[in-house]
């Protein structure tokens, strides 16, 4: 009895800490799954007099990719985008974050293009009205624009196939 | 003569200019009116950057820090107010992102941590008192009379 009270305190704080353990410490959960997308309206990557808004893909769900030339993750991450936007089941809309547009053409010249379409973000103040925190971000929007899921960090295989896809077939 | 060949005219130049250096150093960060400022630099000491780990986006020099500087600034400009300027904060990084979270069920436990420590350690502190209290007052005479007795049992 003597013992039990600091072996239950003991216990308690292990388990605190134990599932503290298993957390990652930068992942901040985004506060607007279930939200309708906070809309943007930017000019074009590839054309500055168009415009690219979240409004121009109603109808079918789509992915925001946010990415950057100077984002080491997103190199890792833009062969598996090539991949699944040859599948073609979600088109994929690029929310180029923070580049110069000269430097962020290169970079899909150069490596290949999975984006419908660019929207460009130099500033970055309509990545902050996302959220995004870093690059690269992912966020699944539905086909009625209401965010399913966020990605932080590069996209894998699993993570499409677990996180992005099976959400938009269990619609 | 010109003024740079005359030894005071060296000197009222240099004067010049380290007169009006300050004003006319471009510091995008600071605002004109210093009701904002002050404003500012208090709720931008309250926003915790998201990406440098424990510091406030006041302290950071993260890229991020600084574009959540300039939200900061903008809304300031624009009139809002402190409430909404966390609200707007709130909104897009959740509760994370402030450095006093606001009082929900969910904080519970992070607030009342403190205090349910504070009342533990006040409990066990009485609690050993009053069983070193009471078993002084109960054994003192016991090891007085042992202390006593033990030289007469000595040979």
């Amino acid at each position: 009895m003597r013992y039990a009270v600091p072996l239950l305190v003991f216990l308690a704080m292990s388990v605190f800490l134990a599932l503290g353990l298993g957390q990652d410490p930068e992942y901040v959960p985004s506060p607007f799954i279930g939200k309708a997308v906070p809309p943007f309206t930017l000019e074009s990557l590839d054309d500055p007099l168009q415009t690219v808004s979240t409004s121009d893909f109603k109808g079918k769900a789509f992915v925001i990719n946010v990415w950057g030339s100077w984002c080491p993750a997103c190199y890792d991450e833009h062969p598996y985008l090539l991949e699944y936007a040859q599948q073609g089941e979600l088109p994929i809309v690029g929310l180029n974050w923070k580049d110069t547009r000269e430097d962020a053409r290169n970079w899909l010249a150069r490596l290949g293009d999975p984006y419908v379409v660019n929207a460009y973000d130099p500033v970055g103040d309509a990545g902050i009205n996302l959220g995004v925190y870093g690059a690269p971000e992912s966020f699944l929007v539905s086909a009625e624009g209401v965010v399913l899921h966020k990605h932080v960090g590069p996209l894998t295989p699993a993570i499409w196939q677990a996180e992005f896809l099976s959400r938009v077939s269990a619609l | 003569m010109s003024l740079r060949h005359h030894p005071l005219g060296l000197v009222a130049a240099l004067t010049i200019v380290l007169v009006c250096a300050p004003s006319h150093a471009i510091d995008s960060e600071t605002l004109d009116d210093p009701v904002l400022q002050t404003r500012y630099v208090a709720i931008s000491k309250e926003l915790r950057c998201l990406v440098c780990q424990n510091q406030s986006i006041q302290d950071s020099n993260a890229d991020l820090a600084k574009d959540l500087r300039r939200q900061v600034r903008g809304m300031l400009l624009a009139g809002r107010s402190d409430t909404e300027i966390y609200a707007y904060m709130t909104e897009r990084y959740g509760d994370y992102v402030r450095y006093r979270p606001p009082w929900r069920i969910n904080t519970l436990l992070l607030q009342l941590f403190p205090f349910i420590v504070g009342l533990l350690g006040v409990t066990l502190l009485w609690g050993t008192l009053k069983k070193h209290r009471s078993r002084q007052s109960v054994s003192t005479p016991d090891e007085a009379e042992r202390d006593l007795s033990l030289p007469e049992d000595q040979p």
